[in-house]
């Protein structure tokens, strides 16, 4: 039923916005800013911070887009949008890009009109137990209580997981992701079970935070990233770019702090061309030709988002893992500017 | 002691309950005290400042206090929220002045001041700067709808319970099939079509403010159950009310407005007031439409990795201002109660 329902909102979502909005970069030009659809408050991936901000590496990628198409990272509109909302806000025009931590997979994909333009964080579904539980992997589990969000995917794939690998499990699931962290905190199950990056940051709200231990299996794959109407090329190619242009920045060691110096020393062919000092590659995205320039002066590259948002000097403190660049043992692996 | 012994301790059952009641009491007042205030922190900068102390992390009110009463909304151009209310404030207030009729401060609340508040809450002329409602948030805005909300409710309500009650076919049909319509759907399925739904079927370009779709879906909504409870009250009124207006050669709308209304209102005030908190705590589900209401607002806050783990701190103080405004309307419907009370 609910299958049903999506592809009438998808197949409607897509007679509707045929032919208008194809061009999506000079409607964005014309009104003067980006319109990002972003979350309604997930630590690290966008949050209000004191002065009503809004901060993280969703935000984050927004700003980089508009720091693109503008040369000014400030030009974005945000709107805050539910898990529910999120893909017919992004079909209806409403909003230009979706940055709201979705997860690419084939059916989004294919069947509702949409594309997705890189991953700006690789995240699996992870587990959280108590240390003094002495367990080292996620195999030594059976017979483990699991506190989860109620019929969510992470409540199945943890089924699954205990089941194919012949364990015991007790699921104990609430409505709330603050309601699991109280139980799990009150000792109701052994094990916190949902995405890695929420594990990082619900950790923080334990009473003795340092008492717990993310154990290293990951059990699903989460690929996050911006999401674009599908058939509006040129567009969906900007946040690409503008996104790969963060990760070849990190890989060149150019940073928003760096970058004068760099852009102004032409020794390194590549990152003249990453700095637009060379070639026309800014005009080939309909853009100016500092674009990427303007990306690093004003976010940085994808080493300073991540850092400054979920780095280990940030209360969250997730470890980078397999979202370190491909030179450092992760996957981040960016196409270069050429 | 008397009054002790006759109510607590009259007979050996309830001595024990009081007893008991009190142990229950005192188990549990204490920690409650003592995390509410003893033990808790008033001022920091962030959850870091709170970890020492074991109680109420207040800190994170008091640092963004500003964000939760404003929302998004510039702190430059906060003054003029403060304005537009001060403004209703002091028309509020000329209702206690004697001399001055009423009914013009009335048309003055309901006339140019929704147009003045407007302009000043979203700028755009008089030399203001222009704020998008998507800035709007906090209690600001949940005042905001609930405000438009009950105003235009209200009168659309009394409305709607006159056509159902109309002996005309189309004017009676019309008014049932609304009222049936929208209190067959909940609430949250009128906004979310409203701001999602909607969209998708206007021509592109053609898209107006979120907030407006909002303010009109809550009223309608709103309206189809004041009608609901007005016409409790109109049914309330026996027949012959209706016959002696007639028989004075008083028309349809002199009878209701100087016969029927005054009585059937009166009647249906706790219903009537009952409808209004209902939609003051209503409002809160424009957080599905991505809007920052107080909860919403509140909630979003709890999520910066500077304050993670305030979730409780955060509730507590929303149910407390919630509470606050929702008492102060019941305790304002009991006043007009018994100002209008006639003793029949």
């Amino acid at each position: 039923m609910k299958r049903i329902f999506i592809a009438a909102l998808a197949a409607t979502a897509m007679t509707a916005t045929t032919g208008a909005s194809a061009d999506t970069l000079s409607t964005v030009k014309g009104k003067g800013f980006v319109q990002c659809g972003v979350g309604q408050g997930l630590p690290g991936f966008s949050s209000p911070d004191a002065q009503g901000k809004w901060q993280g590496i969703d935000v984050d990628v927004c700003r980089a887009v508009a720091a693109a198409v503008f040369g000014n990272a400030e030009k974005v509109k945000y709107t805050h949008l539910s898990a529910k909302e999120r893909f017919t806000a992004l079909q209806s025009g409403e909003i230009d890009i979706l940055v709201r931590n979705t997860t690419e997979t084939f059916t989004r994909d294919t069947g509702l009109g949409l594309d997705f333009a890189g991953i700006n964080y690789y995240d699996g579904q992870g587990f959280m137990v108590r240390k003094d539980l002495g367990v080292q992997s996620a195999k030594e589990l059976s017979g483990a209580a699991v506190c989860t969000n109620m019929g969510t995917t992470t409540e199945m794939n943890a089924a699954d997981y205990f089941r194919s690998n012949g364990m015991e499990y007790k699921i104990v699931a609430f409505e709330k992701m603050d309601e699991v962290v109280a139980a799990y905190d009150a000792g109701r199950c052994d094990v916190f079970t949902t995405d890695r990056s929420g594990l990082a940051a619900q950790r923080t709200k334990l009473k003795n935070s340092a008492d717990h231990v993310i154990l290293p299996e990951t059990i699903s794959k989460e690929p996050l990233g911006p999401v674009v109407r599908h058939g509006d090329n040129r567009w969906g190619d900007i946040v690409r770019w503008s996104l790969r242009a963060m990760k070849n920045a990190e890989e060149m060691g150019v940073s928003s702090d760096n970058v004068d110096a760099m852009r102004a020393d032409k020794r390194n062919p590549s990152r003249n061309r990453l700095l637009g000092t060379v070639g026309n590659m800014g005009e080939k995205l309909g853009l100016s030709n500092d674009w990427s320039y303007n990306i690093i002066k004003q976010v940085g590259n994808y080493g300073q988002m991540y850092d400054r948002h979920l780095g280990p000097t940030t209360t969250i403190n997730l470890p980078r893992g397999i979202n370190h660049l491909w030179t450092n043992g992760g996957i981040q692996y960016a196409a270069p500017i050429r | 002691m008397v009054w002790l012994r006759r109510n607590l301790f009259s007979t050996p059952f309830n001595s024990g309950l009081t007893l008991l009641t009190l142990y229950l009491l005192w188990l549990a007042i204490p920690p409650i005290v003592d995390w509410l205030f003893l033990q808790a922190t008033w001022s920091g900068e962030s959850r870091a400042a709170c970890e020492p102390n074991e109680g109420a992390c207040w800190a994170f009110i008091d640092a963004r206090f500003n964000q939760f009463i404003y929302g998004l909304y510039p702190s430059e151009a906060q003054w003029r929220v403060d304005l537009a209310f001060i403004l209703l404030g002091v028309l509020f207030a000329g209702f206690f002045i004697p001399g001055v009729r009423r009914s013009w401060i009335a048309v003055l609340i309901l006339i140019p001041y929704p147009l003045v508040a407007w302009i000043l809450f979203s700028g755009g002329s008089w030399g203001l700067e222009e704020i998008d409602t998507a800035q709007w948030g906090g209690l600001f805005l949940t005042l905001v709808i609930a405000g438009v909300g009950i105003t235009a409710s209200f009168p659309l309500g009394i409305l709607l319970a006159l056509g159902r009650r109309s002996n005309l076919l189309v004017i009676r049909s019309i008014s049932i099939g609304f009222i049936e319509l929208i209190r067959g759907v909940p609430l949250i399925s009128v906004l979310f079509m409203a701001s999602v739904m909607l969209p998708l079927f206007l021509p592109e370009g053609v898209n107006f403010d979120k907030l407006l779709r909002a303010l009109i879906g809550i009223s309608l909504f709103q309206a189809a159950y004041m009608a609901e409870v007005v016409r409790g009250g109109l049914q309330a009124i026996p027949k012959g009310q209706t016959e002696a207006a007639e028989s004075l050669g008083l028309g349809y709308w002199r009878t209701m407005q100087l016969i029927i209304l005054p009585q059937a209102l009166k009647l249906v005030i706790p219903g009537v007031v009952n409808t209004f908190i209902a939609l003051f705590k209503d409002t809160t589900l424009v957080l599905i439409i991505g809007m920052f209401d107080f909860l919403g607002i509140v909630q979003a806050a709890t999520t910066d990795p500077n304050w993670l783990g305030t979730a409780v701190e955060g509730y507590v103080f929303c149910a407390a201002v919630y509470w606050l405004f929702c008492f102060s309307m019941s305790r304002y419907s009991v006043s007009i109660e018994r100002k209008l009370d006639t003793g029949h």
